[in-house]
């Protein structure tokens, strides 16, 4: 099973909810938790993990054999991320604009393209501090592609059938969180109530609409009622599965790398709760996809 | 000697547009014949790679020079490899006219 915790807009509390959920889950489900925040993964701040296990994110780019290519253009055509251009008598390579598909490869008919490994940053993982394996991407600093180091990510720890997966996915509604949510069971959907966060949210669920995966939300730093997210719920069918205070005190807890179970205890048994509703939200969704799938 | 100007709008009175990769349009100026043509830029509406996608445009269409108010590393490797030369508006230039009858006189500034 696999749980994604998103928000659209940053710093809305993905991470703290995503940390204080694999820890109150740690005793009685088997855990693993994965940072796909990748240009700035925190997580490790409050699990605290033993990192012992390194492994380069590369892409593949293409590298041009001079005496081979023919000055075609093909590559350059099939380049939907404009990484290479025709200039003169060469194919110059833009290797930050690489996405590493391997079109141009594929599409040479002179087999004048090599793809040479281009590290852009790095995987690590090891044990949290209550046991389960934690991983997460680090996207080296000037590198503007995280979405091939999260596909790596997440193919890196085959995890078994039985292991709940939770994802701390980046900010934002672009290819990245799109990325870290293939293949999800289930979105936690943590969001403020404020405009912006309305907003983002709303990009949100568009996606997860689009990718048929169901979802709840979390409201954080929650303080009145906010009608047009209470509106916007009901209309999309977005079940609230937690409402956390807007809290002087959790703030400062977080500030000191404390997840919520650290500053209250009480919200172990909220987070086991909300389990609970999203484990039977699951296995509803898939009795409905099973029910209404093709028949044999 | 053909000019390649990045610009608001497809005519020659038009603001001129800072930005190159996103422009939204891409004037061609024929300093021997003085005609000219608008063409829309293939980069605007990019996801990503707009300078490469504008500039290979430009190395396209035989540019001798190219204006704009900028230029992003991928296109300026772009324009270097190709020896086109790129000059900059600066803060006097606001038309398409002015910036190509300043470059004539050689006042525009090369970007380097």
């Amino acid at each position: 099973m696999q749980i994604a915790v998103a928000s659209g807009k940053g710093g809305t509390g993905k991470t703290t909810v995503a940390t204080s959920l694999a820890l109150s889950l740690a005793d009685s489900h088997p855990i693993q938790f994965l940072d796909c925040d990748v240009e700035a993964p925190n997580g490790h701040i409050f699990l605290n993990p033993e990192i012992n296990k390194q492994e380069p994110a590369v892409i593949r780019i293409p590298k041009i054999d001079p005496d081979r290519c023919s000055l075609c253009g093909k590559c350059v055509e099939v380049c939907q991320f404009h990484a290479l251009a025709k200039v003169g008598k060469t194919i110059l390579v833009f290797p930050q604009l690489c996405h590493g598909c391997g079109s141009c490869t594929w599409n040479c008919p002179e087999g004048a393209i090599e793809e040479i490994p281009n590290p852009i940053g790095m995987l690590e993982s090891g044990l949290s501090i209550a046991g389960f394996p934690f991983s997460q991407g680090i996207l080296t600093i000037s590198e503007p592609m995280s979405t091939p180091i999260i596909r790596q990510l997440k193919r890196w720890e085959s995890p078994s059938k039985g292991d709940t997966i939770i994802l701390d996915a980046p900010p934002g509604a672009s290819c990245s969180v799109v990325e870290t949510l293939r293949k999800c069971d289930f979105a936690i959907l943590v969001t403020e109530p404020t405009p912006f966060g309305f907003h983002d949210l709303k990009q949100m669920v568009g996606i997860i609409e689009e990718m048929k995966i169901p979802a709840g939300l979390i409201i954080n730093r929650d303080q009145a009622p906010y009608p047009p997210l209470e509106v916007f719920c009901l209309e999309h069918n977005l079940p609230i599965l937690m409402q956390i205070p807007y809290d002087r005190r959790i703030a400062e807890g977080v500030a000191r790398g404390q997840t919520l179970i650290d500053i209250d205890p009480l919200y172990q048994e909220e987070f086991r709760k909300m389990m609970e509703r999203v484990e039977s939200i699951i296995m509803r969704s898939r009795k409905h996809t099973e029910t209404k799938g093709p028949k044999p | 000697m053909i000019l390649f100007l990045s610009a608001q709008q497809p005519r020659l009175d038009s603001l001129v547009d800072q930005r190159f990769g996103r422009c939204m349009w891409l004037i061609q100026y024929d300093t021997d014949t003085q005609q000219w043509e608008a063409f829309e830029n293939p980069g605007a509406k990019q996801s990503g790679g707009a300078g490469v996608a504008a500039a290979q445009f430009v190395v396209n269409h035989k540019a001798n020079v190219v204006i704009s108010g900028d230029f992003g590393p991928h296109a300026a490797g772009a324009f270097q490899a190709a020896g086109i030369k790129m000059h900059l508006y600066g803060s006097e230039i606001t038309t398409i006219e002015q910036a190509i009858s300043s470059h004539q006189q050689g006042k525009l500034a090369a970007f380097s």
